[in-house]
């Protein structure tokens, strides 16, 4: 009897399915919008004035608005979301009608969230300034607490939609979202919970990008801001920060199966790793860890992996040592890449769930999104498929890579069910 | 300040900033009970009252302030 056969038997372990998503991000605020920028490659950078003023050396961002939420949900829950928590409700608002679950559901049933956020800039810094000016810390109003802190988007959702599950926030840097889901399925699989709310929020203003925007690690591409983000070609000078909220509602086989619900995917394999070396440059043997863990989780082979969404960001560094990671797992099958970052910017906190969406939209209406910009590979990106046009493909299983500081490493793959 | 220019400002700020419908403030209404004011709403009651009136509300300050007229009252005494 193979290991992983046994495994199952010993634990019984449950399969794990995506039934809900929903998104708010520079590409589109909602699935629809979504799906058709996905089609046309059409990138949601732009110039923000402010940040030159502020002293940026690249005022290159990903452009979106703040939802309005004045008669959508009541004064005392809307002063304790931060703008990245609007964005996150929008985006779980849609992902449960997606998933036909509704508040009376949500108020029956034990619900979980365990969603990817990593930082909650302006708050703090509002109230850092307000205690400064008046002395005074009552003034800094009731809702800055709850703001501020870095599990501000979980404690907020899971209040507004009544949760009564596992309730945490997962800060995993630039890999936030795609740990968030990596271990829904694992609390899924293991039996300890039937559905759980993931996802990832990313702020999208100055105040949270000015100290990142100092290690010149931001392209200056000013004048064609929708060419900037380049992931694996070999101009790219740097990567573009953007944001919004991305969630997906995972839940048990059975379970779903039992309400009927419409399954998107199912997750098949989660594959983590740490580097264990630099705080900012990365390097090829953690990714490749995570690739290679990914596949034993899911008992596959590389070649079952129809289209990998990769986390390339347009870093010099980060893309050359991912690229190598890819070529060394995938190489000899030309699986086909791209980095949806080329349209979106560098989704951070957000990108490894909203990434895991992109690829299930692609997956479902049968196409893989273009990476833009990529006009000229690299002495890496040369040795793997980097898809830069608009092609029609069919994918059964997609994989998802997400990377962050410290070495912070994750692989999630999907399969059509 | 009089009186009635305290109301003024409150009631505004009431309706505005806490959404309450004018018809629920009357001058006897419970802040608590009546309006569903909640203590962390007091905190930002605070915020509101250095705004309009340009003094700072410490620690248990409003303690006794119950209704709605009690409030009135509250802040015409400070203002004094």
């Amino acid at each position: 009897m193979e290991v992983c056969t046994l495994k199952k038997l010993l634990f019984q372990l449950k399969r794990v399915v995506i039934t809900g998503i929903g998104i708010y991000s520079v590409i589109g605020k909602n699935l629809d919008e979504v799906t058709a920028s996905l089609k046309e490659g059409k990138s949601g950078i732009g110039i923000d004035p402010r940040r030159k003023e502020l002293g940026f050396r690249s005022s290159l961002t990903g452009l979106l608005e703040r939802p309005h939420l004045k008669g959508e949900i009541p004064r005392r829950m809307r002063v304790c979301l931060p703008e990245q928590g609007e964005y996150a409700y929008i985006a779980t608002k849609e992902a449960l009608s997606n998933a036909n679950i509704d508040m009376e559901f949500l108020e029956k049933n034990e619900v979980g969230i365990l969603y990817g956020n990593d930082s909650s800039s302006v708050p703090v810094i509002e109230a850092m300034d307000c205690m400064r000016e008046k002395k005074n810390t009552i003034l800094i109003g009731s809702g800055s607490i709850f703001q501020s802190m870095n599990s501000t988007v979980s404690m907020n959702l899971a209040v507004i939609f009544k949760l009564k599950g596992i309730n945490l926030t997962i800060s995993a840097a630039c890999a936030s979202g795609s740990h968030s889901i990596g271990l829904a399925y694992i609390f899924i699989k293991y039996g300890m919970q039937n559905m759980i709310i993931c996802g990832g929020a990313q702020e999208v203003n100055p105040e949270s990008m000015g100290s990142f925007d100092g290690l010149n690690a931001f392209s200056v591409r000013e004048d064609e801001p929708q060419k900037a983000s380049r992931p694996f070609d070999a101009d790219r000078d740097g990567l573009v920060p953007s944001g919004g909220a991305a969630t997906l509602i995972l839940e048990e086989y059975e379970h779903a199966k039992k309400r009927n619900a419409n399954i998107l995917g199912e997750v098949i394999g989660y594959g983590f790793s740490s580097n264990g070396d630099h705080i900012s440059v990365p390097n090829v043997k953690g990714p490749y860890a995570s690739l290679i863990n990914s596949l034993k989780d899911a008992n596959i082979s590389p070649n079952k992996i129809d289209y990998i969404n990769a986390h390339a960001t347009s870093t010099p560094v980060g893309d050359a040592a991912e690229a190598q990671a890819i070529a060394r797992v995938f190489g000899k099958h030309k699986t086909p890449v791209s980095s949806t970052k080329s349209i979106t910017g560098h989704e951070m906190w957000m990108g490894g769930a909203s990434e895991v969406i992109y690829s299930l939209l692609m997956m479902h209406h049968g196409f893989i999104a273009p990476n833009i910009n990529f006009e000229k590979p690299d002495e890496y990106s040369k040795h793997i498929n980097v898809i830069h046009n608009f092609t029609t493909a069919k994918i059964n299983t997609f994989l998802s890579n997400a990377f962050g500081f410290g070495g912070t490493n994750s692989a999630v793959i999907v399969r059509k069910i | 300040m009089n009186k009635a220019e305290v109301i003024s400002k409150v009631n505004n700020f009431l309706i505005n900033e806490f959404e309450l419908n004018p018809d629920r403030i009357v001058d006897n209404a419970s802040l608590r009970d009546d309006l569903d004011i909640e203590s962390l709403d007091f905190v930002d009651i605070a915020v509101e009252i250095e705004k309009e009136f340009g003094f700072k509300i410490k620690g248990d300050d409003m303690i006794n302030v119950n209704t709605l007229d009690d409030l009135y009252n509250y802040i015409l005494s400070k203002l004094q």
